[in-house]
């Protein structure tokens, strides 16, 4: 394996872990209001957050690159504050990320905050709990469960990106050149024997984060929820 | 404890109208039949019904008015609610200390303290989706004082359990009420419960207040559902004088002179205790019966005959009688209140055939 490839791996998983981390910030309080919410816009929201589930990623890396260039509003902006240019950059990538794999954070939060009994949250309200120690006593334990796949997924997700990326990202080796790029790269110079080690570790990377998963969810956790309070 | 009232509260089904203050420590009984707007009023008090309009003002401290909305957080009461809710990611013991951690104060009582009163030491370790209804609603109620609440609601809080497990918690609700210095609002459509664990009662009927007082006048007043139902009855507060072990009786004191007998209860001397007198086990005579099999016989004077309601006439009416400060209820044929010429303010015998035991009260 190459300096290269290794760059590239340590490159993904970063990327991966900052999405994440991101997600799970920003994913949580949306998931909890969209759980929640009665408001009239909730149907639109739901949309655009489930949107990347059936746009071709190249749809969505077509308008970040419009909107990422220099010229552009964005573009400018982040010039202007960060001194840097966001296109090719792995800010961009960033950012890319965490839209394109929005909806598989999101999604199942929501799902668990929507079974999660409100009851109980009442009664933790009486026992003096504010809204943000109820959220860390009481929702975050009870939909632990669900944190764990919505991490796991938006991880996973987003090391298995590859549209968004080709189209944002550009190929800079060690700044933007990720795992799926890489191969891509393999496969077009002919140099089968090294795109054979990072497809297959790929493959086996995957397997192993969704066993992993599926072995933590069981669906023992909601049941026991509901069993207490009806 | 001083709580003044004022909700107008509009829902699908009902409206809740409810001016009033309450100011009586103790257990304040909120009885009415179910859709009477109990539990609707009992969750307003703790800030858990949004959208609505009114003042509610405790010691002084404003919850709600116009421009004021107390979050239930920040209210310092405590509420057993009808489901015990209790956290099923926590142990037992795990859901007593959330919420000793986050007590309002350090006047309350200590965690041994409660588990020793509800008798519950043992379930400490147990995971709560293995406890019975009873257990759970037990943790429930040890959870409550556990946060030192300046205000304990609790709405119905046996309602959902078989009748050992009832009596069992009615029980330790007895001796808990020695214990507690917070006030308590209990919701019940249970007359047995509030006839219990009541000092004081306020009657909602259709979201509106229809009376509010001392449970032992209001649970005698022949105009309230309370005493027409066919097992009228009424409560009475007597103290333990002494015990014949050889009649196998025991002697209560009744305000100072008057004296009744009860078959023989094993509560200590001085314990003052609550007696249910049935309706249907009190007759009237108009002089001291001389000879006569029964043991307990108190002068009274004729408070208020109820007056038929509707126009109809029925075979039975239901007399008020007032001995001291305390109240008897007495149902006669209607052609005997006419024979005895009965009429209020007269002074006349009741001849009570039976007094049952109702519980354990301090007074």
């Amino acid at each position: 394996m190459s300096p290269h490839d290794l760059d590239a791996i340590l490159l993904t998983l970063k990327l991966a872990a900052v999405t994440t981390a991101i997600l799970l910030l920003l994913g949580s309080p949306l998931a909890w209001w969209l759980a929640n919410t009665r408001c009239r816009i909730k149907p639109a929201l739901e949309a655009v957050v489930a949107l990347p589930l059936v746009l071709p990623p190249t749809v969505i890396g077509f308008y970040l690159l419009l909107a990422f260039a220099p010229s552009s509003a964005l573009g400018q902006f982040w010039l202007a504050t960060t001194g840097d240019s966001l296109a090719f950059s792995f800010s961009a990538l960033v950012i890319g990320s965490v839209l394109y794999s929005l909806p598989f954070v999101v999604q199942p939060l929501q799902a668990s905050f929507e079974q999660l009994p409100k009851s109980l949250l009442e009664a933790a309200a009486t026992m003096g709990a504010s809204l943000k120690d109820q959220f860390f006593s009481i929702i975050m334990p009870l939909s632990k469960r669900s944190f764990i796949t919505a991490a796991s997924l938006g991880f996973a997700h987003t090391v298995g990106e590859f549209g968004v990326v080709l189209m944002i990202g550009g190929n800079i080796p060690g700044e933007t050149q990720v795992l799926s790029i890489a191969l891509y790269d393999k496969v077009e110079n002919l140099q089968y024997t090294e795109a054979h080690w990072l497809a297959g570790g790929l493959v086996v990377f995957s397997l192993l984060l969704l066993a992993t998963i599926y072995r933590f969810n069981r669906p023992a956790a909601i049941g026991s929820i509901k069993g207490v309070s009806h | 404890m001083s709580l003044l009232v004022s909700l107008e509260l509009q829902r699908k089904a009902f409206h809740i109208s409810v001016q009033t203050a309450l100011d009586s420590n103790g257990v304040t009984a909120i009885y009415g039949h179910s859709g009477a707007g109990k539990t609707t009023f009992l969750r307003w008090l703790a800030g858990l019904e949004k959208n609505t309009v009114g003042n509610l003002v405790f010691n002084n401290e404003v919850w709600q008015d116009e421009n004021t909305f107390l979050p239930t957080q920040q209210r310092q009461i405590a509420y057993v609610f009808q489901d015990a809710r209790l956290f099923p990611h926590l142990s037992v013991l795990g859901n007593l200390q959330y919420a000793y951690q986050r007590r309002f104060n350090d006047n309350g009582p200590l965690l041994e303290h409660v588990c020793e009163w509800l008798d519950m030491s043992h379930l400490l370790e147990n995971n709560v989706t293995t406890l019975s209804g009873g257990e759970q609603q037990r943790v429930a109620i040890a959870r409550a004082l556990l946060s030192s609440p300046r205000l304990i609601l609790m709405d119905e809080p046996l309602e959902s359990l078989d009748q050992q497990s009832k009596e069992h918690i009615l029980q330790h609700l007895e001796k808990l009420h020695q214990q507690l210095s917070a006030p308590i609002l209990y919701v019940s459509h249970n007359l047995e419960e509030v006839n219990r664990l009541a000092d004081h009662l306020l009657v909602l009927q259709q979201g509106k207040v229809i009376a509010q007082g001392s449970m032992l006048e209001l649970s005698s007043r022949t105009d309230l559902s309370l005493s027409h139902e066919d097992n009228a009855a009424s409560i009475i507060v007597a103290t333990v004088d002494r015990h014949d072990e050889h009649y196998q009786l025991s002697e209560l004191v009744v305000d100072d002179d008057l004296r009744v007998f009860l078959t023989a209860i094993d509560h200590d001397i001085n314990t003052a205790v609550r007696l249910r007198i049935p309706a249907r086990d009190v007759s009237i005579t108009l002089e001291q019966p001389k000879n006569s099999s029964i043991l307990n016989i108190l002068p009274c004077v004729i408070d208020e005959i109820e007056i038929q309601k509707s126009g109809a006439t029925h075979a039975r009416v239901l007399v008020r009688l007032h001995f001291a400060n305390q109240y008897l209820l007495a149902r006669l044929t209607r052609k005997s209140v006419d024979r005895l010429k009965l009429h209020s303010g007269q002074k006349v015998f009741a001849q009570i055939k039976t007094v049952a035991l109702l519980n354990e009260h301090r007074y």
